[in-house]
Order: C-alpha cells, then structure tokens, then sequence
C-alpha cells in the first residue's frame, strides 16, 4: 500500500454542507483537493438553502471526483480506501455524497470509510504540519461549528470540551454582515472591513466570560443582538454607521473569547500545541490574536491554509488514511448519512465487515449544524 | 447486453440485472425514508443472485423521477457514479414509465405517485409502452375533472382514489426495477432515445430571499 511518498493512498468526499470536496491524499501528503461551491447560489437567500445544496452536490460529484483524479495523477485502481463524511451536516446533502461514495467504493471493490466531519477538520492538520501530537487540542470555528475538541486518537477518541450553546461563530459574523447590509458570507467581508477600523471602539460583550459560566462553551447570540442594538440606536439617531470601526470591534469580541477560552483549555489539560479549524480560522485577528496568546501561554499554534480549514474532501481523505494506517475497520454498505452523528463517534464501523446488516444510532440530540437554515 | 436498472423515485428501493432477454434477479423494498441504506445492499445481493459481478455490466438504467428529492437523488447519484467508474452509458428513463411498463394495460390509462403535500406526479399514457403526456406534479383534487373514470394505476392512484376513480386496486402501486429494466432493454434493442440522467424535480427548492432583517431594538 506505501509507495515512495509513504501512507495509504485514500479518496475523500465531502458534502455536509455547500461545498462539494473530493480530495485524495497519501498519508500525510495532499495529493489533490478539488472543489465546487454553491455558496454563489445560496447569497441571495442570505444563508445556504439545503435543498439548493443537495442538488448542486448531485451536479458536481461525478465531475469533481474526475478533477481530483487528474489533479493527483493517480489510478481510481490503486486506492487503498474511500472515505467519506457520514455527518454531522444537513441531512440531504451528505446523502449525496455517502450514496456516491459507497457506488465509487463497491465499483471499484475498495474499503469504505464514514467518518465525522469535525474530526476531519483536525485531522486535514496533518496534511499542512504532519503527525498531529497526541492529544492534540482544537478549536473548530465555523458558520456550522464552533466545538473545543481534546483528540488523544483522531481515530477513536475525541472528546467535546465545550460548544457553542446558539450559533456557531461563523454564523455571528453573517447575521452581522447583514445587518450592516455587507451580504453574504460575511466572514470575509467583515475581516476586511476590521483591518481598517478600531478593535476598542466600542466595547461589546464577550459571551458566557463571567466566573460563574461553562469555561468552554460559546454564546455569540448576546453579542449579535448588543451588535445590531448599537446600530440601529445610530440609524435611529440620524448618524453614519462606522462600518469599520463596528466590523473591528464585533470581531475583537468573538475572537478574544475564542482565543481565551482555547489557550484556557490547553493549559488546563496540559496540552502544549492548540490546532484551529473551520472557515473561521480564516480569520487574520483569529490567526494573529490566537499567535500572540499562544505565544504567551508556550503553547505551539498549528493553523493549516485557509483552503484547508474550510470544508473540502481532503480533511474527509486525511482522516479516512488515518483511518487505513490505523487499521480501523471499515464501513458497511448500508452506512448512514447521519445528519447529528456525535463528534465522539469518529467514524461509522460496520458491524461485521462490508456487507454486514443494519447498523443504527441510538442518539438523539441535535447538533448544531444540522439546523435547516443559517438564518433566522 | 447486462443491464442493472435501478430506481428510488418512489418509496420503493428497487434493483434488477437484466441480460437482454430476460430479469436474472430483483430487489424490491418499500421503505421511504432508508433509500440511502438499502441501495447499495440491494445492488450487492441482486448481483450475487445473479451470479454476476459489477464489471460485467453493459448500462445501468435509472429511473430519474419525478420523485420525491432526498430518495430520488440516491439511485441518481448511485446510477452516475457506476457508469463513470465501469466506464458504461447511464440510461434515464421516466420512473412513471417503469410503473406504466409494469401495468401492462392496452388502453388509455394514467399513471400516478404520492408527490406528498396533497399533490400527485403523474402522466398519461395511451397504452404501457406509450407516454403521452409530460409528467407533471398537481394537487390530485385540481386534476379530479381530467382523471375521472379514467383506468390509473400507481401509490398516487391508490391514495386519491376520490379523485382517480378508475383505480385499479391489482396494481401496480410501487416501482419494479424489473419492469424498468425489461422496458430499457426493449428500447435498446430497437433503438430508441433515453433521459439523460438528471432528476426531474418538478418542483424548485423551498427557499424565500428572507427580507430587510428583523429589528431587534424594542419599540
Ligand atoms: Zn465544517
């Protein structure tokens, strides 16, 4: 299975969301990582529509998959695996891929791998810096997730420290693009207008800090709600909205707490390395607050590229060579897309190799980014 | 010729392998919200039935709908990524067409499925082998004028037998992958055209541009 470059040579799939990824890796080597959005088609709807989603990621995942075999200059026959994102997401758009993956598997005649999104996520790390250190801690940030994450065993054992109790990190910065009418996504919008404006102009809350409160769970709605208050109380007034100096202040506010509560969770456990994850992670305050406060604690930052943290294929392909170099047992053929898989579930094992019978879930929560739409 | 037929459009999960003359084997499952689950399963045991392997199939066939969207994009999807990996033409067919087949009837007749939310997918034909209306998706009481009287088969049929009074109760009321294979390989064998394999939705998605966003501010 190990050529020169070294590791099992796996394809991933990816669409828990509106990106359709296909990314193929070889160990710990990015071979290829091919993607198509429908982020385009979600704008004018101001958050991604599920339905649009799953019949963009039924369009695009033949052709995607071809893009990322002729990017990474591999034979379909010489894969040692398939892997594919099982859940969390919304719940049409990863059955699209699932069903793909387990026709590109069966044809083929290679093992299949469900495997958990968010672990993905940390696990695309290895990819951009190598091995992960064990435990490793992440913090993944995006419009669906916002989850503090200590990983003893990408494959096996990862355990939520904290979440976000409404919306996800990358959400807040949507709403709030909004409401400063700056359209959709708004991450990148409002990063952009920050670098221009003050971080300590105005002083926002900073969600679930008081001492009485969980140390590792998230609030952005308080902060949202204060955002949008201060705005219109202006509008109201008859002023200009300092679009910049608002921008910076409301990103200063979700990134000092996520930095805070991160670098708290590391010394806590004792872990000495922080990895960050998600689209969020895009963030340049993220990135350079997060640099500063690890700096400060002697704890080592891992932050792969923006096009690694984002969804794609590769994080789903990188997990599932752990997976094959780990010799986790792969999945059945009646694997399910599972739209609140836990993240402690890091992948979907069948129950008695492929082909085996039924497997089910007893859970019942619903996670975060199972939500039907992105707005309110 | 080895044809694999396969369909989701309706609650039905259904497989066949079909060699030119004759069904080797079929699947069939009614269970509306496992499509994802039992495809796959279904391809498996179909084929080890048959005494077949997967590379030895010649097209697949694949009923595009109308159907409701989740299921229907599981056999889409499915059907897509066989014939790119086996390197095989993916043959479309209308899955009303499937159920006309199987109805077998010899005079005019409708063909109609459950599209949920009051509404029906459903098509005329002139006899089973001869579509003669576009598939369309209405609420059944809308159509009751059109389809009265008129022989009908099909879930939808069953379900609005008010509004489709010429029901015919024997069947069919589900999807055979059989009759849609037996139907493909006779189209084949005399040269006609097929779907391509795109979904017929029917419907677009539900989605509202939300307006101006609400205020938060108490009045
Ligand atoms: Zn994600």
């Amino acid at each position: 299975m190990a050529d020169s470059r070294g590791g099992p040579l796996v394809l991933g799939i990816e669409t828990s969301c509106d990106e359709t990824g296909v990314g193929i890796v070889q160990g710990h080597t990015l071979l290829a990582d091919a993607v198509a959005s429908s982020v385009d088609e979600h704008a004018r709807f101001g958050g991604v529509v599920p339905e649009v989603a799953s019949r963009a990621h039924l369009e695009a995942m033949v052709p995607t998959i071809r893009r990322a075999l002729k990017e990474a200059g591999v034979a379909a026959s010489d894969l040692d695996g398939i892997a594919v994102t099982a859940g969390p997401g919304l719940a049409g758009a990863l059955l699209v891929g699932v069903s793909a993956a387990k026709a590109y598997a069966y044809a083929l005649g290679k093992p299949l791998y469900g495997v958990n999104h968010l672990a993905s996520h940390i696990c695309v790390d290895q990819l951009e810096h190598g091995a992960l250190p064990e435990p490793t801690m992440a913090l993944l940030v995006s419009g669906g997730h916002s989850s503090l994450l200590l990983a003893p065993d990408i494959t096996s054992d990862v355990r939520p420290l904290g979440s976000t109790i409404d919306d996800a990190a990358g959400e807040a910065f949507d709403k709030i693009a909004r409401v400063l009418q700056l359209g959709f996504p708004g991450g990148p919008v409002i990063d952009r207008y920050a670098r221009e404006g003050n971080p300590d102009a105005i002083r926002f809350p900073r969600g679930l800090t008081g001492p009485r409160d969980p140390v590792y769970d998230f609030s952005f709605s308080g902060l949202k709600t204060a955002v949008a208050r201060w705005i219109e109380a202006k509008r109201a007034a008859g002023e200009d909205i300092p679009v910049a100096d608002v921008s910076a202040s409301f990103q200063e506010a979700v990134v000092d707490v996520l930095t805070r509560k991160a670098v708290r969770a590391c010394k806590d456990n004792g872990v000495d390395h922080l990895m960050i994850g998600g689209g969020v992670a895009a963030n340049s305050r993220l990135r350079a607050m997060a640099e500063r406060r690890c700096e400060d604690a002697g704890i080592t930052l891992r932050v792969p590229r923006p096009k690694l943290c984002t969804d794609n294929g590769a994080m789903v392909a990188a997990l599932g060579a752990e997976m094959v170099a780990r010799n986790r047992p792969a999945s059945d053929w009646d694997l399910s897309a599972d739209s609140s898989l836990p993240v402690t579930e890091t992948h979907v094992p069948g129950e008695g190799g492929q082909g085996g019978s039924g497997h089910h879930h007893g859970h019942d929560h619903v996670h975060e980014v199972s939500k039907e739409n992105l707005y309110s | 010729m080895l044809l694999l037929a396969l369909d989701t459009a309706t609650p039905a999960v259904t497989v066949a392998l079909h060699d030119g003359s004759r069904v080797l084997a079929e699947s069939r499952e009614v269970d509306a919200r496992r499509h994802g689950e039992l495809l796959l399963p279904a391809v498996d045991r179909v084929l080890a039935e048959a005494g077949r392997k997967l590379d030895a199939v010649t097209g697949i066939v694949v009923g595009v709908g109308p159907g409701p969207y989740t299921g229907l994009r599981v056999g889409l999807v499915t059907a897509a990524t066989f014939g790119a990996v086996l390197d095989v033409p993916v043959h479309g067919l209308c899955s009303l067409d499937g159920i006309a087949y199987a109805a077998g009837l010899d005079e005019p007749f409708v063909v109609a499925t459950d599209a949920r939310r009051k509404e029906v997918y459903w098509a005329r034909y002139a006899n089973a082998r001869t579509r003669l209306t576009e598939p369309a998706v209405d609420r059944a009481a809308d159509i009751a004028d059109e389809v009265a009287g008129t022989p009908a088969v099909g879930a939808g049929a069953l379900l609005y037998d008010s509004v489709f009074t010429g029901v015919r109760r024997a069947g069919p009321e589900h999807q055979s992958a059989a009759a849609l294979a037996s139907l493909a390989a006779e189209k084949l064998a005399a040269g006609e055209e097929f779907l391509p394999d795109r979904p017929l939705y029917l419907r677009r998605p539900d989605a509202q541009v939300p307006a101006n966003y609400k205020v938060v501010t108490p009045k």
